[in-house]
């Protein structure tokens, strides 16, 4: 495709609403369910019920409304050029299109999407010694990690559609660039997310309940990164993090715990972020930062190619691992989707940026296969067949034929698939066992130190609340 | 030798010490460093460079971070000499982005260490607003107060300085109405010595005010007193008729009303606030119970203010001791016009005694 997306089509429904925006992605944990065969829980109140089967009608009505939209796009798609009084229109036409948004610039790949290692003598070449190093256990935890994230993903969608999250941020498609990054890090490595990463939570060890509490309303936090391997907390102002990242960086470097040698004790910092806070300031501000102090620092790009509607070419005319170069920071593109390249490449970034040689950028080319959250509806902003391209290139998929290819038999997936449904059912029951938290926690914490204003106001809310007959105190479970 | 000429590598000593991050009770007001006579005549800028170099002394932990606040000292010169004295690594001039200053010292902080952040002028925070508004104030708060934010940012603010636009502003109401930060402003070098060490000592995140048109004013400073605590209010003039309230350069113009008004037979208390958020209203209620009459006055605009709050906060407290309505005597609220008309734009001694007569008729 090389137009823009058409218009945005006024008859669509509202922002927001309700529609089913997944497609038919292969849950390898259990084939015979689709993501949109999203089962009413049997534990979920019938109130809760109700809700569900109000949002399967709006689902309907919207399906239909979205196939309008999917027309039209399809209709601008064979006409190259011919806008269709769509805004970008008016500006001058960008040199790529959305599908030229992956234009390759030496991608290191280690395995084709068909599940093959690749044995040309390209620079991906350079990377099959690290993989030909790891053993079985560790690479089929590979596949563990994404079959159970992607698990994970699921359930918290349907719990999303069944009223017990207020809201899902899926990253379905994302897990091998995901997993094979975070299993690259050390554990003394502090490791900053945006707030897409659940398979990188996984992997450094947090209760993946923590995410769900995030979305089900009861913490902005959700766990705490000294316990969990130093992954820090999801941060929602795009970008922010990618400061405080080069600042926790900055503050290794003053420690003086990198580069003395020992890869088993030097620290490093990895930071996730996405195609589209590459245009915000604070990004170039955490690049500028990092080239200037030199940090032990690692800017993970997951380019998903969308920034929920805007196309990537729109925040960039040259592909985006070409931006850190203009920082003085090397860059290096990989397929996002092969997990052993995002693996073996991150493994070597980090090394040598703990090693003191300074700051690295990784450019993971991967696709958002899901919407943006559950509010959104990417119907309205990209083609079918742009997702269908994608699809073929799952990275989990093309994995489990290169495990099968080195000897592992439907016994081995059989029981990750079982331990993924176990994990999404236990997700399941103690998502519906979260409480709301304790009023207290509007004023613990805003300080550290004592401060008379919350203390007052604390105060005044439980003689308030005291103050009311039972049954109309709020907050709590009332 | 700035940051950039050198980089932060393994070689050189680590800055911290044995002190373990997190350890955030060091003791910084203890005793004056060995090139400071125990009182002295000091400018404010002067009084708070020592107080600076104090507070880094006592702790290895606090780093000074800002443009041009290395080999310059600063435009103002309030760092002058740190670097010489503690390095580049502990006194670092930062790349010009104010949001990458505030957002590095967040991850800092997270790290153990207690940055000291210099803005350049008040009207150039805003690029660094959305670091501190949105993850600075909330980021313990969001930890669940796993994680400290004991990290500085001095703001040189307020007019009389005769300079462009962005140059003269007090912004001081759109952090004071943001959850989790404090706020604080010196009006004497005496209490900018003590006030800035408390300030770094603080595991919660302090916007410090700094009054630049007092910088160059001498002033008694006592580095032998211990410290008045940092969110405290004080009565700077005592009198029976009418309560002025300030902070800042204002604190100097009330003085100067109070004294213009007992050669005309009013006698009028002074209240100098120190701190913005929280605001230390006991000396304040105090006061109107005993004079029935409120003036606030500040160099911001006056609508949704600092002044406009303490206006509705004493009347709930203070009602029936009032005699007559708190009055404000702010900036227009309007733009800071150009140099020229900063003296009708700003507050001066007539301006507060217009509201104090105001209030005497009532």
């Amino acid at each position: 495709m090389t137009s823009r997306p058409a218009a945005p089509d006024d008859q669509a429904g509202p922002i927001g609403n309700e529609k089913d925006c997944e497609v038919t992605v292969p849950n390898p944990a259990n084939p015979a369910q689709s993501a949109q065969q999203a089962p009413a829980s049997e534990q979920a109140p019938a109130s809760e019920q109700a809700t569900a089967s109000k949002q399967a009608q709006a689902t309907d009505h919207a399906a239909g409304q979205a196939q309008g939209a999917a027309d039209t796009q399809a209709a601008a798609s064979t006409q190259p050029g011919k806008g269709t009084g769509s805004f970008g229109r008016a500006w001058p036409a960008a040199s790529t299109g959305p599908d030229e948004n992956a234009q390759p610039v030496e991608t290191i790949q280690v395995l084709t999407p068909e599940g093959v290692l690749r044995a040309d003598d390209g620079p991906s070449a350079d990377y099959l010694p690290v993989i030909e190093s790891l053993g079985d256990d560790l690479l089929r935890r590979f596949h563990r990690d994404m079959v159970v994230t992607r698990r994970f993903d699921m359930e918290a969608a349907n719990l999303q559609k069944q009223g017990q999250l207020g809201l899902w941020v899926p990253s379905v498609g994302q897990e091998g660039a995901q997993v094979g990054s975070a299993h690259a890090t050390r554990a003394q490595d502090h490791v900053f997310p945006a707030y897409r990463e659940h398979a990188i939570a996984m992997v450094r060890g947090v209760d993946l309940l923590g995410v769900i509490g995030l979305l089900r309303g009861t913490t902005h936090g959700g766990w705490n990164p000294a316990e969990v391997d130093n992954f820090h907390l999801y941060t929602l102002v795009i970008g922010s993090h990618t400061l405080h990242s080069t600042g926790y960086a900055m503050g290794i470097a003053l420690d003086g715990n990198y580069a003395t040698g020992n890869p088993d004790t030097d620290e490093a910092v990895i930071v996730y972020f996405g195609d589209g806070s590459t245009s915000q300031g604070d990004v170039s501000e955490a690049l500028v930062f990092a080239a200037s102090y030199q940090t032990p620092q690692v800017f993970f790009l997951q380019n998903n190619h969308w920034a929920i509607s805007v196309p990537v070419s729109t925040q960039s005319r040259v592909p985006l691992v070409q931006r850190p170069m203009g920082f003085g920071i090397p860059g290096i593109q990989i397929d996002g989707n092969d997990v052993l390249a995002s693996y073996a490449v991150t493994a070597r970034a980090l090394d040598e940026t703990r090693a003191g040689r300074g700051p690295r950028f990784i450019e993971a080319l991967t696709y958002r296969i899901g919407a943006h959250t559950s509010s959104d509806d990417p119907t309205k902003y990209r083609t079918d067949a742009e997702l269908q391209s994608w699809v073929a290139k799952d990275p989990i998929p093309r994995y489990e034929k290169f495990l099968r290819s080195r000897g592992a038999g439907d016994d081995v997936f059989a029981a990750i698939a079982e331990e993924a449904d176990d994990f999404a059912a236990d997700i399941r029951r103690r998502t519906l066992e979260l409480e709301s938290p304790s009023t207290d926690k509007i004023f613990d914490h805003v300080y550290s130190d004592p401060h008379p204003v919350i203390d007052a106001q604390k105060l005044w809310l439980a003689e308030y609340e005291d103050s009311l007959e039972p049954e109309a105190a709020p907050g709590g479970d009332a | 030798m700035t940051m950039t000429d050198k980089t932060m590598d393994a070689s050189a000593p680590a800055p911290r010490g044995d002190t373990t991050p997190g350890d955030a009770t060091q003791p910084g007001t203890a005793h004056p460093g060995p090139a400071q006579p125990a009182v002295a005549q000091l400018p404010m800028a002067k009084a708070l460079n020592a107080g600076l170099q104090q507070a880094m002394r006592d702790d290895p932990r606090v780093l000074m971070m800002g443009e041009d606040i290395g080999p310059l000292g600063g435009v103002f010169r309030v760092t002058e000499h740190l670097q010489r004295e503690f390095g580049p690594k502990r006194v670092l001039d930062t790349p010009l982005a104010e949001s990458g200053i505030i957002g590095t010292a967040i991850g800092l902080a997270m790290r153990g260490y207690r940055p000291v952040c210099e803005i350049q002028f008040d009207g150039f925070i805003f690029p660094g607003f959305d670091q501190i508004t949105t993850q600075l104030a909330k980021m313990t708060n969001r930890h669940e107060g796993q994680v400290q934010m004991p990290v500085v940012i001095r703001v040189p603010y307020g007019g009389h300085i005769g300079a462009v636009e962005h140059h003269q502003e007090s912004p001081e109401a759109y952090f004071a109405h943001t959850p989790g930060l404090r706020l604080v402003s010196p009006s004497t070098p005496n209490d900018a010595y003590w006030m800035i060490q408390e300030a770094i000592q603080s595991n919660d995140p302090v916007m410090f005010f700094e009054p630049k048109s007092r910088y160059w004013h001498k002033g008694e400073v006592d580095m032998t007193a211990s410290a008045v605590p940092l969110h405290s209010s004080r009565v700077v003039r005592t009198g029976t008729e009418v309560t002025l309230v300030g902070h800042g350069a204002m604190v100097t113009v009330l003085l100067q009303a109070a004294e213009l008004a007992a050669s005309e037979g009013t006698s009028v208390e002074v209240i100098d606030l120190r701190s913005l958020s929280p605001i230390d209203y006991e000396p304040i209620v105090r006061s109107v119970q005993k004079t029935g009459r409120l003036v606030v006055a500040s160099e911001a605009p006056g609508f949704v203010s600092v002044s406009s709050e303490i206006a509705a906060t004493v009347t709930e407290r203070a009602f029936y001791s009032l005699e007559a309505p708190v009055l404000r005597v702010t900036g227009f609220d309007a733009p800071f016009p150009p140099a020229k008309l900063e003296t009708v734009y700003l507050p001066d001694a007539d301006r507060v005694l217009d509201a104090v007569d105001r209030a005497m008729a009532y």
